[in-house]
């Protein structure tokens, strides 16, 4: 176990290094110039002065060596300074955003709770009503329950999220009036009545991006428990008299879960890219948000990195998979 | 199922089987017709319909739906009506055109990497790479890269065309690419391709002969996804302002322009909103009734 491990760790440091030098080779060679903002009445030597204090100045190999020891050296020494209150970083050059000209990191820890926050719950309550649909839909296949759940799972495959973030916000914000459309990141909870006013705001994000997560794992977990259910094993059990329930929920569903806890981990990375729209369409000042915020600003450095960030997370979560799958089901081990 | 009485009369074509396997998919058949039907439409429409999409009426703005405007019209006067259908010609335009390039790519890559065992292990690895990259951040990041010199280029409508059809055609070929490759590695080993090989047949005549036809049927799956994918694609970029130019109409530049006017005007997003969400629902079902139909297993049941 321990060298499938090891060796998966290290297929992804290659495949890490190759998709950050994509990102900066795609937003590096594009035609573009931050400059194009400063006025013409700046001379031209002190526009080569602000380039290369931006650190444009040099080959392109030296600026992506440069931005990955910042990405991998320096910004983590900012982080630990920050836990321990050390001084690791001090004097050190973090990466620096064109907009506000602070380090963007500092503005992505603003911005990540927020995310993370509708996100997350979105997940949890997506995988939460998925799972039970999903496996009565496979246990009474064809009913008519399973046809309804089929058919709003294709909805929530087919209608995209900046739909039903629009059409909820239209029933519930303008004619209902129930709802705030507009996401209020400075409120905080304090008492019951707050408490109230958060679990509005977030009840329209959330269910917009629970019902993407609800069609697509709802699918899954119907196939497998499918699979599952028509395998000797199952007739086995019920051949030695095991209750219904002893059978589908102790048996097949723990066997059906298997792949679908990878699904699960696979698709965290796929449902941050969808909060990037859902984000916009209900104004929450998360990640996505500050991306799409920086590249109407053509601020390079956020782009770069937030872009970088979404590519960790698409590894890191593959890997995830990949050793939860082979913990759980000891076949998958190839050593 | 109806099919098994005829053991005795005519063998049936493939197609006939096909065809009836996909007619006993209900909600398949239901997808097509509503589909071909947007299609048509958008189509046919804009040459039978008096109004032109980009003609500005500003005496008659903001009028409800009416028998003149079905749709009503929008900020401008101008017709919702002919602004849908102009700006489905669009999306749909741009989500067969995605879908073509990527289906292309898919393909050539996935036969490439199942016939040649050479070239296997480095495309497959480009394959993982290209999955693992942020597509959405990256296909934003394209826009705003490339937006001007290709408008420069082309023209702004043109250039943010080809922009777009390119952008999505090279960000969603690699599904197609691993289903074909899974596929091409299989029929490799088969008899036919051997007695393909030893009677001296070329092997770019081997692909083009024996391999392809084989792999017509997932492909053709992928390729209704590819339309679909494509259409929410597009319709996302523009939605989020980084698609086509404003004054010209696309499903997901209508809602976007909706969303301005969401307080007085709560109607407007629903028609453009409505058919986005029509069309992918009807290619879905007909993606998943030709999945069944194209499947020998599925039919013998």
């Amino acid at each position: 176990m321990l060298s499938f491990i090891s060796r998966r760790l290290l297929i992804s440091i290659p495949t890490l290094i190759v998709i950050s030098l994509v990102i900066f080779l795609l937003l590096n060679l594009a035609p573009n110039d931050p400059m194009a903002q400063v006025p013409l009445t700046v001379p031209p030597e002190v526009k080569q002065k602000m380039r290369e204090a931006l650190g444009l100045g040099q080959p392109l190999y030296i600026q992506f060596l440069k931005w990955l020891i910042q990405f991998f050296w320096i910004e983590p020494q900012v982080f630990i300074d920050y836990l321990f209150d050390t001084s690791f970083s001090e004097g050190k050059q973090r990466v620096i955003s064109w907009q506000t000209r602070s380090p963007v990191m500092d503005i992505i820890v603003q911005r990540m709770p927020q995310t993370l926050w509708v996100v997350g719950m979105s997940y949890v309550v997506g995988i939460l009503i998925a799972i039970p649909i999903g496996i009565y839909s496979a246990y009474k296949q064809y009913s008519v329950f399973d046809q309804v759940g089929t058919f709003v799972t294709m909805i929530g495959y087919s209608v995209p999220p900046f739909f039903t973030g629009v059409f909820v916000i239209v029933i519930f914000s303008v004619q209902l009036g129930w709802l705030p459309s507009i996401y209020d990141t400075t409120h905080s909870v304090v008492d019951w009545e707050t408490f109230k006013i958060q679990l509005k705001q977030m009840v329209m994000p959330v269910m917009v991006l629970a019902l993407q997560t609800t069609a697509m794992i709802n699918r899954f977990m119907r196939a497998t428990m499918l699979d599952n259910l028509n395998q000797d094993y199952v007739r086995t059990a019920r051949a030695k008299g095991l209750s219904e329930w002893t059978v589908v929920m102790i048996h097949v569903l723990r066997n059906s879960m298997i792949p679908v806890i990878t699904v699960i981990a696979l698709n965290v990375p796929a449902i941050f890219g969808g909060a990037i729209i859902t984000e916009q369409v209900f104004k929450v000042n998360g990640i996505g948000q500050q991306l799409i915020g920086a590249i109407y600003a053509n601020d390079l450095p956020t782009v770069q990195t937030i872009t970088f960030m979404f590519a960790v997370l698409i590894v890191l979560f593959n890997l995830l998979a990949d050793i939860i799958y082979g913990i759980l089901d000891p076949r998958i081990r190839y050593d | 199922m109806t099919n098994n009485n005829n053991i005795a009369g005519k063998p049936r074509s493939k197609v006939r089987d096909v065809w009836d396997q996909f007619k006993s998919h209900k909600g398949a058949l239901l997808g097509a017709i509503i589909f071909f039907s947007i299609v048509f439409l958008v189509m046919i429409g804009p040459f039978l319909w008096p109004f032109d999409a980009n003609q500005i009426d500003i005496r008659s703005r903001n009028q409800g739906p009416s028998l003149l405007h079905p749709f009503g019209t929008d900020q401008l006067g101008r017709d919702t009506l002919a602004r849908m259908m102009a700006g489905g010609r669009t999306s749909i335009a741009v989500g067969l055109a995605a879908m073509a390039l990527s289906l292309f790519f898919g393909s050539f890559i996935g036969v490439t990497a199942g016939f040649y065992k050479k070239l296997d292990g480095i495309l497959m690895r480009i394959t993982d790479l290209f999955l693992s990259l942020p597509l959405l951040p990256l296909l934003l990041v394209m826009m705003l890269l490339f937006r001007e010199p290709l408008s420069e280029a082309y023209g702004p409508e043109r250039g943010m065309f080809v922009l777009i059809v390119v952008s999505i055609g090279i960000t969603s070929w690699m599904p197609t690419a691993r289903i074909v490759r899974a596929d091409v590695l299989a029929l490799k080993e088969r008899e036919f391709v051997l007695a393909a090989k030893a009677s001296g047949t070329s092997d770019t005549l081997i692909i083009l002969r024996h391999i392809m036809p084989n792999v017509l049927s997932p492909i053709m799956v992928s390729a209704t996804l590819g339309i679909a994918n494509g259409i929410i694609t597009e319709s996302a970029l523009s939605f989020l302002g980084l698609g086509f130019p404003p004054d010209f109409p696309t499903w997901g530049r209508l809602l976007n322009d909706a969303v301005d006017y969401i307080q007085q005007f709560p109607e407007r997003v629903f028609w453009p909103g409505l058919a986005i969400s029509l069309t992918v629902l009807s290619i879905n079902y007909l993606g998943d009734g030709l999945r069944d139909a194209l499947d020998p297993r599925m039919r013998k049941r």
